[in-house]
């Protein structure tokens, strides 16, 4: 299949559907509310199940029931909705239920605003619901992107058994780009009989199964907890993804950007290069597991005398920067939020201020 | 000739941790022998609730998934909707359907999902330590109403059958009680019939089972079964509330 041309929201939807998962449930909020509408077209068309719930609290439990029975389902929201979400995500990741969340983030805190953000990333890397547990994060800069992340959330959920999340912002969402669907991508579901409740009669051992997070006893509780720390080091060990910009020069800055805001950056990289300057970018595509060591070993280059994360938030990021960087180099902060996105303009003036006091 | 009264197949041989007097394991055992005269173990998930019933699981031989707080029917719903060929039933107490859980459980029924709630309404929160729940009754004394529940103030106790029934959606909900041996014919034709209606994908079911809970009510058993006749059984009155239409 060749390259169409696909409004994110959507090809999100068609993401999915074509990596094998044919269940969706969700609750409508601006600024994704495309995909429930076109999944409510296409999903019977293939056969999927769509369903609008009463709410996204009541959703993420439908996305629990679903997948704890072994199908594969997924959901989109944007910020106040990942909000409600956020108990039932806490109970899956307890549960070990590999659900596929997409947050299309909108500008907050509270009702906030419609417009392009990424002020979730604390939510998404640090918990938002209660107890130890992390979401493996994946942030697009592409629709082609999203589209190929999305279709990869799948597998990943399954082989950790852990909530997957999508984390792009309104502009993710909203704008139109050429894509395709990569048949390499199409994945089947692992096989689930030795955890999934999809009913005795079809297992060989007809054992009981249960899907549950309650542990009473302080040691069982302990030892659950340190089955799931092992899964997030395994992740940090197998699937951190990042992608290098203009890194073999000698940079005399270097940006750590993601999703929409890293596309802007790569701009202004290209012109303060055209001006004579060098400038550096990480862009991680796993916010968790975060490129650490390639954050710490770009940021370490001789050349490279001071670091900024740049983001559509009030600096969020930038303490997992802080924290990769240990202190060997200045960090600093630019970002906006409100839905105005910096412009490569303002990027190009905040690096050469570095120049000029460094 | 065989043994006249044994152990269904759905119940497990472990020691409940249920209180002395207590009606959750009257219900367990309604429900497991329906399961098996139904003959759907092998295909039926269960979801347990918040509460004293969270460790269901322990009790039964199936397979079970362990909700949050007032969700069941929202994992419920996940379920069927992704496989309708499993039986699937909730089992939820009052606090956590009738409180915490109303938007769920009306949201499920209104949309005719086709799985079965068991709904243990004994007038208290359980678990937590007696604390009032949307059923206790006027001037019921629990730990968070000393002075007994004032109706003035904070309403009086929800009568969920009633809620449910008056839905324009069909279903099949009714009220029975366990709490003495006359009563239990009654309440498992209900619990039997519910799941009839699941299994012949008709509609949704609950059934409704006024329950005792002598220790957070501060009564002897004994005194807790005149008390639930006399007092609960006044107000939530047993019987069919809607049948789906034949």
């Amino acid at each position: 299949m060749g390259k169409v041309l696909m409004k994110g929201n959507e090809a999100i939807g068609e993401a999915a559907i074509r990596a094998g998962c044919l269940n969706y449930f969700a609750y409508p909020i601006t600024p994704q509310s495309e995909v429930a509408e076109y999944l409510s077209r296409r999903m019977p068309e293939v056969g999927g199940m769509f369903l609008q719930g009463e709410s996204e609290v009541a959703v993420a439990y439908m996305l629990f029931g679903a997948s704890a029975c072994g199908e594969r389902v997924f959901t989109t929201s944007s910020s106040p909705g990942i909000s409600l979400m956020s108990e039932g995500i806490s109970y899956v990741a307890g549960a070990q239920c590999p659900v596929v969340f997409v947050n299309i983030i909108r500008g907050g805190p509270g009702l906030g605003g419609i417009l392009p953000s990424q002020g979730d990333y604390f939510q998404a890397t640090k918990g938002g619901g209660h107890g130890d547990y992390r979401l493996l994060v994946m942030a697009p800069a592409s629709v082609q992107e999203t589209v190929e992340m999305v279709m990869m959330a799948f597998p990943l959920a399954e082989k950790y058994r852990n909530p997957v999340m999508i984390l792009g912002d309104g502009l993710i969402g909203q704008m139109m780009e050429p894509v395709e669907f990569p048949d390499h991508l199409r994945t089947e579901p692992t096989n689930k009989d030795d955890w999934a409740t999809n009913g005795m009669d079809t297992r060989k051992d007809n054992k009981q199964n249960l899907v549950k997070s309650l542990y009473l006893d302080p040691t069982q509780l302990n030892d659950h907890n340190l089955l799931l720390k092992a899964k997030y080091e395994r992740m940090k060990q197998e699937d951190v993804r990042y992608e290098p910009y203009n890194t073999d020069t000698d940079y005399k800055v270097l940006i750590i950007s993601y999703g929409t805001m890293s596309r802007v950056c790569r701009t202004a990289i290209d012109n303060l290069k055209a001006e004579g300057l060098e400038v550096g970018m990480i862009r991680p595509q796993t916010l968790f597991p975060f490129p650490e060591k390639a954050i710490h070993d770009a940021a370490i280059k001789e050349s490279c005398k001071a670091v900024i994360s740049i983001e559509m938030s009030m600096g969020q990021m930038v303490e997992d920067v802080e924290r990769c960087v240990q202190g060997k180099r200045p960090v600093e902060w630019y970002g906006k939020c409100g839905g105005d996105v910096p412009t490569p303009e303002e990027i190009m003036d905040v690096v050469r201020n570095w120049k000029l006091e460094t | 000739m065989g043994k006249a009264f044994k152990r269904p197949e759905s119940l497990s041989e472990n020691h409940t941790h249920y209180c002395p007097g207590c009606t959750h394991g009257v219900i367990h055992r309604l429900v497991a022998e329906v399961i098996d005269e139904l003959g759907i173990r092998g295909r039926t998930v269960g979801i347990a609730p918040v509460g004293c019933a969270v460790l269901a699981y322990n009790y039964f031989t199936f397979d079970f998934q362990e909700a949050a707080h007032g969700r069941a029917p929202a994992m419920a719903t996940g379920i069927k909707r992704v496989r309708p060929d499993l039986m699937v039933f909730t089992y939820q107490g009052d606090g956590d359907l009738a409180s915490i859980g109303m938007g769920e459980i009306i949201h499920a029924a209104n949309r005719g999902e086709k799985f079965t709630t068991i709904f243990v309404n004994n007038a208290v929160y359980g678990m937590t330590g007696g604390q009032m729940a949307p059923t206790t009754m006027p001037g019921q004394r629990t730990t968070t109403t000393p002075f007994g529940r004032d109706a003035e103030s904070i309403g009086m106790p929800v009568k969920m059958a009633e809620l449910l029934a008056a839905l324009e959606t069909p279903g099949y909900i009714a009220r029975q009680t366990v709490i003495r041996p006359k009563y239990i014919v009654r309440a498992k034709k209900a619990i039997k019939k519910a799941f009839t209606y699941q299994m012949e994908n008709r509609c949704f079911s609950l059934v409704e089972l006024i329950s005792t809970c002598p220790t957070n009510w501060g009564l002897t058993p004994a005194e807790a079964v005149n008390w639930a006749e006399d007092t609960l059984l006044s107000y939530y009155k047993l019987g069919e509330y809607k049948t789906p239409p034949e």
